[in-house]
């Protein structure tokens, strides 16, 4: 018997009004609203999951530690297979490969990732508090802002190996927002200049405060299953090519190369591997963007480009409507959302970029997408690919 | 009363802590195959063996990237910014996270040669800090 086809037939976000959940729910609601959205759009009924994914720093410390139990009591399902797997940013798009790994083999059918976040909501949002044991009681005691400092000496590293300047990363703020304005759901939507991301509050050098994602609230989700389970099911299928993760460090000093995202070349290779193609193949990117130098570190990483030839790359708006390297068009975390961790919206976009359902955003013939995710402090890197055939 | 978080110190990592508090910078080297090693742990991440001994380093260094915080990370760095923070290539080959001390903190720089200092925060805990060394 060969491996089974697995394919993305259900997605879903929950609606923000200005970066909060409207009404209010807890991080567990949040997360059911989702499920059931992407599960009625593939016709299946929760009791068909028996697999279950989600992460993240809800409910910690507390009950949250314990992610698929919470989620599943809330759910009142009882999963066979359950994914806890937190990488950060990038777990989700781990998640996809684990639950894929799982229903290939046939120890599921059906699959479910979510994740919810109400740290807006809630003004939950508390990385500084983690206590600095293991080897971040090396980092924390020194002051660096978490995690914008650490990636902004990515930035710094990157700027003087490759003369990479602000008005580059601010080139990548700047084409996100101009999807983000063709986006009716996404949270930022004034035109944005250059000038007004230099102009913004430098945070820590050499980072502007518009060089740095969002802070909402959020919650998604993500439904898989087989080819030919989806046969059956009303919504068209996506079809997962390939996938791939890896991860290098917890603390900034132990990373390998500060001007190299390591754990996304090493993600991006295994995917592209799996997949059978190239960065070349690629119709529409959703770049994890925590931060515009997250975006330039993953371009190169995942050889969409050269090493050092990030900045020049994203110039003239390269990475915007219309523009040859279709990128983060729901408008990333940058203008879009950002509860936390960001990585189910990656996949969620490339789904529905794949189906053709973006509405005003939607990029013309997507047939192959990419969506990677980065998590920690570049600490960690999970890369899909999708295809609509 | 210092408000700024401290260490959370273990047994793996008390002796880096107990050193830098007898101003002595130490960081592990591998017995057999000689490469300095931090973060403190059980084994040479190059060769594997778990011979590693600790061992006194000069404190002298080069600043491998930094950044300078304009906000604070938390409010009890609020009287700090700007202040810098390096990551800092030591002579013997470790990196180091720390605080570049300096009164031209728009000058820290990559490349630039910095030595350590040990500054005695609380009187359990001594924070290794490093200023530039033409000073």
């Amino acid at each position: 018997m060969g491996k089974r086809q697995v394919v993305i037939v259900g997605v879903a976000d929950a609606p923000l009004e200005k970066g909060v959940i409207p009404g209010g729910a807890n991080d567990l609601e949040i997360q059911a609203r989702a499920a059931k959205a992407a599960l009625d759009e593939a016709g299946l009924k929760l009791s068909d999951v028996d697999g279950l994914s989600t992460a993240g720093l809800w409910g910690i410390p507390g009950p949250g530690q314990f992610a698929t139990i919470s989620l599943s009591e809330h759910l009142g399902i009882r999963p066979k297979f359950s994914d806890s797997t937190n990488l950060g940013g990038s777990a989700f798009e781990a998640h996809v490969g684990h639950a894929a790994m799982a229903i290939e083999s046939g120890a599921i059918d059906v699959a479910l990732i979510t994740y919810g976040s109400t740290q807006k909501s809630q003004r939950s949002r508390n990385l500084g508090g983690r206590p600095p044991s293991f080897s971040l009681q090396f980092d924390t005691p020194y002051g660096l802002p978490n995690p914008v400092g650490a990636y902004a000496m990515a930035a710094t590293r990157h700027m003087h190996e490759y003369g990479t300047t602000s008005e580059h990363l601010a080139e990548i703020a700047v084409a996100t927002r101009q999807w983000a304005m063709k986006n009716p759901g996404a949270t930022m939507r004034d035109p944005l200049t250059v000038e007004d991301v230099l102009s913004s509050k430098t945070i820590t050098d050499p980072l502007h405060l518009l060089d740095c994602c969002l802070v909402t609230d959020g919650g998604g989700a993500v439904v898989l299953t087989t080819e030919e389970r989806a046969r059956d099911l009303k919504a068209r299928p996506i079809y997962v090519r390939g996938h791939g993760e890896s991860q290098t460090h917890m603390s900034i000093a132990a990373m390998p190369d500060l001007a190299f995202h390591t754990a996304a070349a090493e993600s991006g290779v295994r995917a592209f591997e799996m997949a059978g193609i190239g960065p070349e193949a690629i119709d529409v990117a959703e770049i994890y963007d925590s931060f515009t130098i997250t975006v330039l570190l993953t371009l190169e990483a995942l050889g969409f480009c050269g090493r050092g030839e990030g900045g020049a790359f994203v110039s003239n708006g390269r990475t915007g409507p219309g523009g040859a390297f279709p990128m983060n068009t729901n408008g990333g975390g940058l203008s879009y959302a950002h509860p936390g961790m960001y990585g189910i919206f990656l996949l969620i976009e490339a789904v529905r970029q794949l189906r053709g359902e973006a509405g005003e955003r939607q990029v013309a013939d997507v047939k192959t997408a990419l969506a990677h995710g980065t998590g920690g402090v570049l600490s960690s890197g999970a890369t899909c690919i999708l295809s609509n055939h | 009363m210092y408000e700024k978080p401290l260490p959370v110190i273990d047994p793996t990592t008390r002796p880096f802590w107990d050193a830098a508090k007898a101003h002595r910078l130490v960081v592990q080297r591998c017995q057999d195959c000689k490469m300095h090693i931090f973060i403190p742990r059980s084994n040479c991440t190059s060769c594997f063996s778990d011979r590693l001994e600790w061992v006194e380093v000069s404190g002298e260094g080069t600043i491998y990237t930094y950044t300078i915080a304009r906000r604070p990370a938390g409010p009890a760095f609020k009287e700090e910014v700007p202040y810098a923070v390096a990551i800092i290539d030591l002579k013997e080959g470790p990196r180091i996270l720390s605080n570049v001390v300096t009164d031209d903190v728009e000058g820290v720089t990559i490349g630039q040669k910095v030595r350590v200092i040990f500054d005695d925060v609380t009187e359990d805990v001594t924070l290794p800090k490093f200023v530039p060394a033409e000073s």
